[in-house]
């Protein structure tokens, strides 16, 4: 099971929830698990975020593996100079 | 220069042959923005609003119109209504920026644009053009924005991140918040806590070049466009989405380009320039001066960022609690959600509460600025950072090292951290002489350190190997920072063949494949990545045409300093140059395209040390000594990488201790002009002594980390420390100005 971790922002999607434990194949797999979970979480993970897999920090990340027993963080997306 | 691993041997990664570009630069023929001239071609002018904030009741172009020579003339109303199209909102901005509709947010703000055979005429033209406004109040900073009863930008603007959602809109676009652990156990387990609050104003990115472009738009509904720009296929898409165009049907070339910075992400002349020459049947060349670039295009946000910290007397940190506003500009969009991730991420704190608004004003909308968002966090916490040391009587490298986060760390914003060199730069500038060098009368030392994430992103590489064994590379990724050079320096290595063999091309959108911006210090890295996997699927082409010339099987046949080579030895080598001369016979022209989406980005860190000298009559800082270690993974291209290490120590000591918007009463720019915006020139500088630090990035062929934008991120905390260093007066208010010093060494004798 991957752990999601969510940040403060996050948690008052996810009443106050700052983890959750999901199995799912790929990144759109877990958003639409997590959307299940909280309903409207879905569009803000998908539209504003990156997402860290393991320490790695990814953009476009929509089909990325989620290993078993993966940390994930989804973040702001980053603007760069 | 400061190895901490061993360098691999490698042949041309890590040397300092003459840059590709530099012969065109030096003798004038580089093309830039403004150079390129087509038969035929109109000149552009922008009409810009007078006022900080205002409705527009009427645009009146007939007299401009009928003036002989005049071409074109355009308004809000020549390009589609996003909003009405129910276009996404972050769309809806970019286009109502490029051009206002009803509304001007900011002095500078685009309400028309005409074309004219000559300049002069374009010039009277616009002055033509007749525009009624309605004056509305403005508010300038996030003080007045974020007030009670303050004049809204945005009637519709409802703050997200605030749950429930509030019921009434405010300037207030978004707010960010990061929490860890129990902060007020933090603050209970320290012996000493710290707050302070600091300000800092917008400052421009002060790129030479002023923006740029020229478009030649056909009957056929196509259009060439030529830009300087950090992204030609950025440039294309948002120009697409302002005109409500296909972005198939523009081509961008991306001119030469004299610094961007991050301000050169943006649109600003693009779509104006395109709809002119459309409406005129003729190229038009649009092109700003620097009073329009100061006025009109995005400086980085001024900010209010108010600090606490606490620490233990064995130098552990405790707690933080942070909250920071920042100004946005006339559309949302502040960077305060990088600032909100990286203004503790350097240091390893149990506790912290980290809240950020991003907030709109009556200036120019942001625009990116090397590691957005990052370098005012950092002059807040770092300066508190050394008031702490100085607390418990500790050196501010050993209080910094006693926190830095390491390989394993979780960071603030999240995730763990991977292989990284921060504890590795703050060796540095202990180990460097500068550190234990005596300091004079009235001089002070100031140490400070920052991070940023750095980007990976999309990039696409071809490489072509010519009849004659040259080879030339071909991206799509403008070269602001020296990466043709680097380019060329990876695909040396890899084809084994001499640097001044291998040609870099920055190419077309319609020429390489597609290409994300040059920004996040990503260009090495990724579009990097992109041609060195290309250059070994040609080597791995290569090896395949040596076998069949041998009748061997390809696993006899190995690539060996730019030549193929039986593996036991029972072949006469064959080198690049006659393979390619015999392409023909082997299968045909020898290319290669790779296109990634990068991973394995590699976060970047700094620390600095800064000598300074503060006149007790005059109050001026004179920088007397600046040493800067960065961790750059691998420098490829150790000359690019310092002047890149330079370059963002120079912007943060001119961000540190000149620059600044000064507006009058009614929002005008008082200062639009570099004789009144004061950047440090070679004169006001010593030289910035360079310590290369790598810590290769192990996710990356040659261990590349990014270096472009780190370096700004710590110079106005160290100038902060080393001013108090010198004077014990402390300074939260940037620019420390003189008289702003000379104010506080008056109030500490008093």
């Amino acid at each position: 099971m991957a752990q999601v971790h969510f940040s403060a922002g996050l948690r008052e999607l996810t009443g106050g929830l700052a983890r959750v434990e999901i199995q799912a194949s790929n990144v759109r797999r877990l958003i639409a698990a997590l959307d299940d979970m909280f309903p409207g979480i879905g569009e803000r993970l998908s539209e504003a975020s990156s997402v860290a897999i393991d320490g790695e920090i990814l953009t476009d990340a929509e089909f990325e593996p989620v290993p078993d027993d993966a940390e994930v963080h989804f973040l702001d997306i980053l603007q760069g100079g | 220069m400061a190895l901490t691993e061993e360098n691999p041997g490698y042949k041309w990664v890590g040397t300092r042959p003459i840059r590709p570009d530099g012969l065109d630069k030096v003798t004038g023929k580089a093309q830039f923005g403004a150079d390129l001239t087509l038969p035929g071609m109109l000149f552009g002018k922008v009409v810009r609003s007078p006022h900080a904030h205002a409705r527009i009741l009427s645009i009146d172009t007939t007299t401009a119109a009928s003036m002989l020579g005049v071409k074109a003339v355009i308004t809000g109303s020549d390009f589609p209504d996003l909003a009405a199209n129910g276009a996404h909102a972050s769309d809806i901005d970019v286009a109502n920026n490029a051009i206002a509709r009803d509304k001007v947010l900011y002095e500078g703000h685009v309400v028309a644009a005409v074309a004219a055979t000559t300049r002069e005429l374009a010039e009277a033209a616009a002055k033509a053009v007749e525009v009624s406004y309605e004056v509305l109040p403005h508010v300038l900073t996030v003080d007045e924005a974020m007030a009670d009863n303050a004049p809204l930008l945005h009637e519709n603007m409802i703050t997200k991140g605030v749950e429930p959602a509030p019921d009434q809109p405010s300037n207030v676009a978004s707010r960010i918040v990061h929490e860890r652990g129990d902060l007020e156990q933090g603050f209970g387990e320290a012996d000493v806590v710290i707050e302070r609050e600091f300000t800092t104003k917008p400052v421009h990115q002060g790129y030479i070049e002023p923006h740029a472009a020229v478009a030649d738009a056909n009957n056929d509904g196509r259009a060439n466009i030529w830009c300087s720009s950090q992204g030609h296929f950025a440039m294309r898409a948002y120009t697409a989405t302002v005109l409500g165009v296909s972005q198939g049907t523009l081509k961008v070339t991306a001119a030469e380009i004299g610094g961007g910075f991050g301000g050169k992400t943006v649109i600003y002349l693009e779509p104006l320039a395109v709809r002119l020459s459309q409406r005129a049947g003729r190229p038009v060349k649009l092109v700003m001066d620097r009073d329009e670039v100061f006025r009109a295009t995005g400086p980085t946000s001024g900010t209010r960022i108010k600090v606490k910290m606490g620490i233990s007397n064995g130098g552990e940190l405790t707690a933080a609690e942070v909250w920071m506003a920042f100004e946005a500009g006339a559309y949302a969009g502040s960077p305060v959600g990088a600032a909100g991730m990286t203004v503790i991420a350097a240091y390893d704190i149990p506790h912290f509460l980290v809240e950020g608004y991003d907030v709109v004003c009556n200036k120019p909308r942001v625009a990116a600025y090397r590691a957005p968002g990052a370098p005012m966090a950092a002059f807040a916490v770092e300066s508190v950072l050394d008031e702490l040391a100085r607390s418990i009587d500790m050196d501010p490298i050993e209080v910094r090292l006693a926190n830095a986060v390491v390989e394993g760390t979780q960071a603030s914003y999240g995730p763990k951290f991977p292989r990284i060199g921060f504890v590795e730069t703050l060796e540095a500038i202990k180990e460097h002489p500068n550190y234990t060098a005596e300091l004079g009368p009235n001089q002070g030392r100031g140490v400070a350190a920052g991070f940023w994430f750095n980007a990976g992103m999309n990039s696409s590489a071809t490489v072509h190997i010519n009849e004659n064994g040259t080879a030339t590379v071909v991206t799509g990724s403008p070269d602001i920072g020296g990466s043709r050079q680097s380019m060329a320096l990876m695909a040396a290595e890899e084809l084994g063949i001499p640097y001044e063999s291998i040609k870099p091309v920055v190419a077309d959108t319609e020429t390489v494949g597609f290409n994300d911006v040059t920004g996040g210090s990503r260009v090495t890295l990724a579009t990097g990545a992109a041609v060195v996997d290309a250059c070994r699927l040609v080597i791995e082409d290569l090896r395949a045409r040596a076998a069949k010339t041998w009748d061997v099987e390809i696993d006899q046949v190995e690539w060996v300093d730019g030549q193929a080579q039986h593996v036991d030895g029972s072949q006469p080598p064959l080198s690049l140059s006659a393979l390619a001369g015999k392409s023909g016979r082997t299968g045909g022209p020898i290319s290669a395209n790779a296109s990634l989406n990068a991973r394995g980005v590699g976060a970047a860190f700094s620390a600095q040390l800064c000598d300074v000298e503060v006149d007790p009559e005059t109050g001026v800082t004179r920088v007397v000594r600046y040493l800067t270690a960065q961790d750059a993974g691998r420098a490829i291209s150790p000359d690019y990488v310092e002047g890149q290490m330079q370059g963002g120590v120079v912007q943060g000591i001119g961000w540190g201790l000149n620059e600044e918007y000064i507006h009058d009463e009614n929002g005008g720019m008082e200062n639009p002009s570099f004789l009144d915006y004061r950047m440090p020139v070679a004169s006001d500088l010593p030289m910035i002594e360079c310590s290369i630090v790598e810590v290769p990035n192990p996710a990356h062929p040659y261990g590349v980390r990014g270096v472009g934008e780190v370096g700004i991120v710590p110079p106005m905390a160290a100038l902060a420390n080393a001013i108090k260093d010198a004077t014990g007066v402390r300074l939260t208010d940037l620019p420390m100005t003189p008289i702003k010093v000379l104010e506080a060494l008056n109030e500490q004798s008093d």
